[in-house]
């Protein structure tokens, strides 16, 4: 099936806008690394995912998404409510008490949408892996995909998966690494050095992808595309993803400093006047 | 005091192997972890009946945490299995985040808990773990104290919606309670009616507490003795039920005296019906190599330790 390319990038910029809005509004959260990877997430729900917004845990029939890098829950949250999954109005109580929009994703409050509780690292490929496994018992062809942070690889956990999954074929899996080459203390490199991570992952046995424009809609959903077709041949696929920390507001970019700060309300303004409407703030 | 007597001496672990292929064959959901310790956690049996539904995760804890919780997504039934102390301190976060704050339906099997792992020693005999699994809100907490309950209780937690944690033992012990039990989460047994002190002892130390209610018969003191298989939720009533009838209260465990039953109990008495408690437990310190029942000697938590506590509680009444 074709991409709408416009359409997807139209819906990007309300998820930017939501994005910015939501941090702002509690004064809290993590707008950098969920603008760098609203163009993922929009191309997975709003083209690459065969996904139901009336949504049951289980999932039958259904791919899964799974968030490893918690803290990005502001482009998880407002795709969810841009894709149905519970009302846009709802994103307005991100971060503040009572909320079903924890400050990171959970399932305890029940939000539609969220299959694990994630903000501490390193989680996330593992219970996708458990997933993908239910999903083999059940005899159910569809996928699982997982999205981690890059500082995230930093957590052992990660790896034990890593070893797990070609040792046991788990052809349904499409991870996705956020390759930004940011985390709080400074550049990845810099902090501690992914080295050369396309020959990692190729040597615990992954079929590695790269989409080198990550925050380019066609290059998104061109990659997606690619990873499914890598499916059911025997090998679990990872995208590395290079994304740009803030991407789409011009202060963000080019900097780790936005990984968990939020904008005070000239710096909220000028994002605004970056990020064009396109289906209506809530 | 009423008699309990035993045929045949077999390890609790037994009694999980045995229950997780029962709980195989009663529900096709149900399916296996386990972190490289297959023989040593009895699965072996349910891996060749079902060898699809088992997944041998390596030396890799939280991974095999992470993928138990991932296999409730579409339905599954999962049990780990590794020892007690992998099971709980190694992979604490895993647990919290993945399982008990996710609220999956996760069936944490841990073995050779505490001191009687005997001679692999402290590194591995973990007294902690408890007290560890109580504190996660919405984790079950079972020591069952012999093959025949921890195969009931093995079977009991496949109805049993969320997450829990199931603990027991390495060496052989009285096998005494009935093979055909139905095991009641949160429920108290009692074993023995008395007056003048109540006994609370769970996992191995029931068979313990029972040994020393005969001990104190013969020094004409009459001990209430009651297991507590489920330290959390607690059978708080039955409990209060008892110490309003005795007045004084020993509490038995294979477990750190900090964090474990001893502790809770303490909690639910100063609440309600504050009562002169003995702790008979490990005191604050790590295990050590050697024989089970030479630990349990060393340590201070076998029947003469009972026995001990129960005279200087009713002192203090």
């Amino acid at each position: 099936m074709s991409a709408d390319i416009n359409n997807l990038e139209q819906i990007a910029s309300q998820v930017r806008r939501d994005i910015v809005r939501m941090v702002h509004a509690c004064q809290s959260g993590h707008p950098g690394g969920s603008l760098g990877c609203t163009d993922y997430f929009v191309a997975l729900y709003f083209h690459a995912m065969k996904h139901d917004p009336s949504f049951n845990m289980d999932g039958h029939g259904e791919d899964l998404f799974f968030l490893s890098n918690g803290h990005i829950s502001p482009v998880f949250y407002s795709t969810l409510a841009r894709a149905g999954y519970f009302p846009v109005e709802e994103l307005a109580t991100f971060r503040k008490i009572n909320s079903r929009l924890q400050g990171h994703p959970t399932t305890h409050e029940h939000l539609p949408g969220i299959r694990v509780a994630s903000g501490s690292l390193g989680q996330g490929l593992s219970v996708a892996i458990g997933a993908a496994q239910a999903k083999k018992l059940n005899n159910d062809n569809s996928l699982v995909y997982v999205l981690m942070g890059d500082g995230e690889l930093q957590e052992g956990q990660v790896w034990e998966a890593a070893m797990y999954a070609p040792h046991n074929k788990m052809d349904n899996i499409i991870a996705a690494v956020d390759y930004n080459n940011a985390q709080i203390d400074g550049p990845t490199h810099e902090v501690l050095s992914l080295g050369d991570l396309r020959a990692k992952w190729e040597a615990f046995g992954w079929d590695v992808m790269e989409v080198k424009q990550g925050n380019d809609m066609s290059s998104v959903i061109n990659g997606l595309q690619e990873a499914k077709n890598r499916t059911g041949k025997g090998k679990p696929i990872v995208i590395l993803l290079h994304t740009e920390m803030g991407n789409g507001v011009d202060f963000m970019m080019g900097t780790h400093k936005w990984h968990g700060v939020a904008p005070n309300d000239e710096q909220l303004e000028s994002a605004l006047n970056q990020l064009p409407q396109t289906l209506g703030d809530y | 005091m009423k008699k309990y007597t035993y045929t045949e001496s077999k390890d609790t672990r037994s009694g999980f192997g045995a229950g997780l292929l029962e709980a195989g064959r009663q529900n096709e959901n149900v399916v296996a972890l386990c972190a490289d310790l297959i023989g040593s956690l009895k699965m072996n049996d349910f891996i060749k009946e079902f060898p699809e539904r088992f997944f041998q995760i390596g030396i890799a804890e939280a991974n095999m945490m992470g993928i138990a919780a991932g296999l409730t997504i579409g339905g599954k039934i999962p049990f780990t299995g590794t020892f007690a102390n992998f099971s709980t301190g190694r992979v604490y976060d895993q647990i919290r985040q993945s399982i008990a704050y996710s609220g999956k339906n996760v069936k944490i099997c841990a073995s050779h808990a505490g001191l009687t792992l005997g001679e692999d020693g402290a590194t591995h005999q973990i007294l902690e773990d408890i007290g560890l699994m109580k504190m996660l809100p919405g984790m079950t907490v079972i020591n069952p104290c012999d093959y025949n309950q921890t195969k009931a209780a093995t079977l009991a937690l496949v109805n049993h919606e969320g997450p829990a944690y199931l603990r027991f033992g390495r060496p052989v012990v009285p096998n005494f309670t009935p093979a055909d039990q139905t095991f009641e989460i949160g429920k108290a047994i009692l074993l023995n009616e008395g007056t003048d002190v109540t006994i609370v002892a769970t996992g191995h130390l029931v068979w313990e507490a029972i040994q020393a209610g005969e001990e104190l018969e013969r020094l004409g003191i009459s001990a209430e003795i009651i297991n507590i298989h489920t330290i959390k939720p607690l059978d708080e009533q039955a409990i209060l039920n008892s110490v309003k009838k005795t007045g004084c209260i020993v509490t038995a465990e294979e477990h750190n005296r900090l964090g474990g039953l001893g502790d809770s109990v303490a909690q639910v008495l100063a609440q309600h019906f504050p009562t002169p408690q003995e702790f008979v437990a490990v005191d604050d310190s790590f295990g050590e190599s050697g024989k089970p029942a030479q630990l349990m000697e060393k340590y201070g938590i076998n029947a003469a330790s009972i026995v001990d506590a129960a005279r200087k509680a009713i002192t203090r009444k």
